[in-house]
Parts: C-alpha cells; structure tokens; sequence
C-alpha cells in the first residue's frame, strides 16, 4: 500500500468560558487535529483499499498523542471524543470510512481503556468544506452532557486528490450542560453504552 | 482568569498550521503559523458611543494575552516569531469603529513587549459580520513590512462567533513566510532593520 504523504497538520483547540451563563469554573476545553494528505485512489475506482487503513496507524497516533498534547499533556483529562474526515472530490465516500479503525483505535490506545466507540461522520466535498465532528463521552455513549461537536475545516483543503482527516477531542461536558439524560458520575462502563 | 479582566471573554481558540509539502514538493523546515482568537462581549454594542477607550483598554489587554496563547500554542520562543498580524470581526449590533478601537491606539505595544522585538507596523483587517464569519489575518515580517517572502494570511474562523452583541479578535505569529517563496524581493537575510520597513 502507498505510503502517507502529508501535505499539512492543524491544530485548533478552544477554551470556552460560559456561553451566557454562569462562568465556568473549569472551561470546557475543545481540541481538533487536522491531517490533508494524498488520497493515494483518487480519480480512479480501486477495489482493494483496506490495506491503506494500516498505512494510516502511526499518523492516527501521531495526530492523537497531539490533540492530548494540545489539552496540556495528561490524557486523563480528556473525557469526549470524535472523528471525521472529508474526502476531496476525485475521491469516494468509502475513501473516508478507510479512517475509522486508525482513528479510533489510535484515541482508545492514548486514552487507555475508552470503552465507548468513537462517534464520526464524513463527507465528501471541495476545498472549504466544514465538517461538525460530532463528539460523545469516551466511555459511555449515552451520556447526555457529553454530546456535542466540534465544526473543523480548512479554506485550502481537501483539493480533489486530498483527504483531510479529523480527531477531536474535549474535556469535559457542554459548558451550560442541564438536559438530564445519563452522568457522567453514573456510567457504569460494562458496554461502552451506559 | 476571564473574569479578573477588563474583556468578558466568553471563549479563546488557538488554531496551528503547519506546511509540509506544496505540489509535491517538500517544505523543509515545514512553514508554520499560529493565531489565537478570543470572542467578548461588546460593551458598546447596540447604541452609539462617542467614547471608544474602554474598547482600546480591552485592546490593550488582548495584545498581552492573544500572544501568548498563540506563541504557546506554536510552541517557539516569542524572539523566534518571525511574521504577525492582527485582525477583529465585529457583531452585527457593533459598529466597525469598534474593530479600530480594539486593534489600532493600544494593542500593539503589548504584542511587541512579548516578542521582544517588532520594528514594523502589524498588519490589520477588519469587518463586521455573522457567527462563522471568516477573518483573514494578512502577515507580514515583524521587522522589516518590505521582506517579501512573508507576505501572507491566515484564515481563522469560529462557527458560534461573533454573536449580535460580541467582537472577535486575533493576533497571528509564524514561524516563517509562505511555504515555497520564489517572487522575489527584500529577503530576511538583508533586514537593515532601521525604520520597520526594510
């Protein structure tokens, strides 16, 4: 399989303090890391593509170890994640779905033991094109004041050869969170669900 | 820390970039770029207000702290900052006056304190729109405004700012100029560096 060739890495993190109400005292901090790299399939229709997945590992590590990096260096911190990826238009759909293994299994192996799967979404589109990352609690899906999202994109990227791959991670709940659902404090962390 | 300042600052965001390859071609050292953007209120919003100095402390006061967040956030020392610029979006209950206010009488001196250095103008853009609002920080050499190679712009954007009642405000540093420069001109190496300009 070809070898990864990187055209760029960005970073985004935000530090949000309140969002009209009371300040927070501990922000919610929100962390984005960006890849645009060659989409080795472009313009053609390739039926073998799995193999890229394991091409793709040491940079969903690399982007992953940057994003707890970002968030100030302790991974415990860090309690929602996401992922997405937006694929260039000589590409496919399916060119994205290549990111979910080394995506996801690179923030479970930062992150220690995250039992919850990592919430994604993709798309296809030209250079400017946002993608909202959705973003759940790292151990139990239905946390309620953990689902949020992240919206990431480059003006530049993805050109129509390029995929542009994201992982995103937070700290904490939605700043005002208050619509009941599952606590963060109940999970019980048997199924990754609850 | 937000609420021991001038600014209510409802959120900060720090963007990196980093170019490694152009065409195929290598970016070696790879080019990179910082901004860190901070979203207040707009204490003026909504009413005309004769009197701008509480905008220009607020000015002030991002200088400092705008820097710092996207000198960290580059992670070089602040000496090493080779190119900055500035740049605020204004709410639409604000007035573009207000932008001028934040960027223009005070925030320089504080940008420059942090550097160490900053011979030339800062380059500054401003505008007045709706949440994601694109604001496209122009760059230049913080010494020498004629140095060519760093002739550029950042794009930073917040999709939830700024809000009718709140003001946007950036300050960007870099590392270098643009990726692959190859137009010419004053280059770094003949910085004199007497008047900012060459």
């Amino acid at each position: 399989m070809p070898e990864v060739q990187i055209r760029k890495k960005f970073t985004a993190v935000e530090e949000i303090f309140h969002e009209g109400g009371p300040i927070s005292s501990r922000p919610l901090r929100r962390a984005a890391a960006l890849a645009v790299i060659h989409n080795p399939f472009a313009g053609a229709y390739v039926k073998e593509i799995a193999g890229f997945m394991d091409d793709l590992k040491p940079l969903g590590l690399e982007m992953a170890r940057s994003l707890v990096k970002a968030l100030g260096g302790d991974p415990k911190v860090v309690e929602g994640y996401g992922k997405g990826a937006i694929i260039g238009s000589a590409g496919e759909l399916e060119h994205g779905a290549l990111w979910h293994v080394p995506g996801g299994y690179a923030m479970r192996e930062i992150l220690g033991d995250a039992k919850a799967i990592v919430a994604s979404t993709k798309k296809v589109g030209g250079p400017g094109t946002r993608l909202d990352v959705p973003i759940t609690h790292i151990n139990a899906s239905y946390v309620r004041s953990h689902f949020d999202a992240m919206e990431v994109g480059l003006a530049d990227s993805p050109r129509a050869d390029e995929i542009l791959l994201a992982l995103v991670m937070t700290t904490g709940p939605r700043v005002h969170a208050r619509v009941g659902g599952l606590k963060a404090s109940e999970i019980k962390g048997e199924d990754g669900l609850r | 820390m937000a609420d021991k300042m001038k600014a209510s600052i409802r959120k900060i965001a720090t963007f990196v970039e980093e170019t490694r390859s152009e065409m195929g071609h290598a970016v070696n050292p790879p080019t990179r770029r910082a901004a860190a953007v901070a979203v207040i209120e707009n204490p003026c919003a909504g009413k005309y207000v004769e009197d701008l100095s509480e905008l220009m402390l607020i000015g002030e006061e991002l200088g400092e702290l705008l820097t710092q967040r996207a000198v960290a956030a580059l992670g070089i020392p602040a000496t090493a900052v080779e190119s900055y610029g500035k740049a605020a979006a204004v709410g639409e209950n604000g007035e573009l006056e207000h932008a001028a206010a934040i960027l223009h009488p005070k925030l320089g001196a504080p940008v420059r304190k942090v550097l160490g250095k900053g011979a030339a103008l800062i380059p500054s853009s401003k505008k007045r729109g709706g949440l994601g609002v694109a604001l496209d920080i122009p760059l230049g050499h913080k010494d020498a405004a004629f140095v060519r190679s760093h002739f550029d712009g950042m794009e930073v954007r917040i999709n939830d700012a700024p809000r009718a009642n709140e003001i946007m405000v950036a300050v960007a540093v870099t590392d270098s100029g643009r990726p692959l420069p190859r137009v010419g001109g004053l280059t770094k190496g003949e910085i004199k560096g007497e008047d900012g300009l060459r």
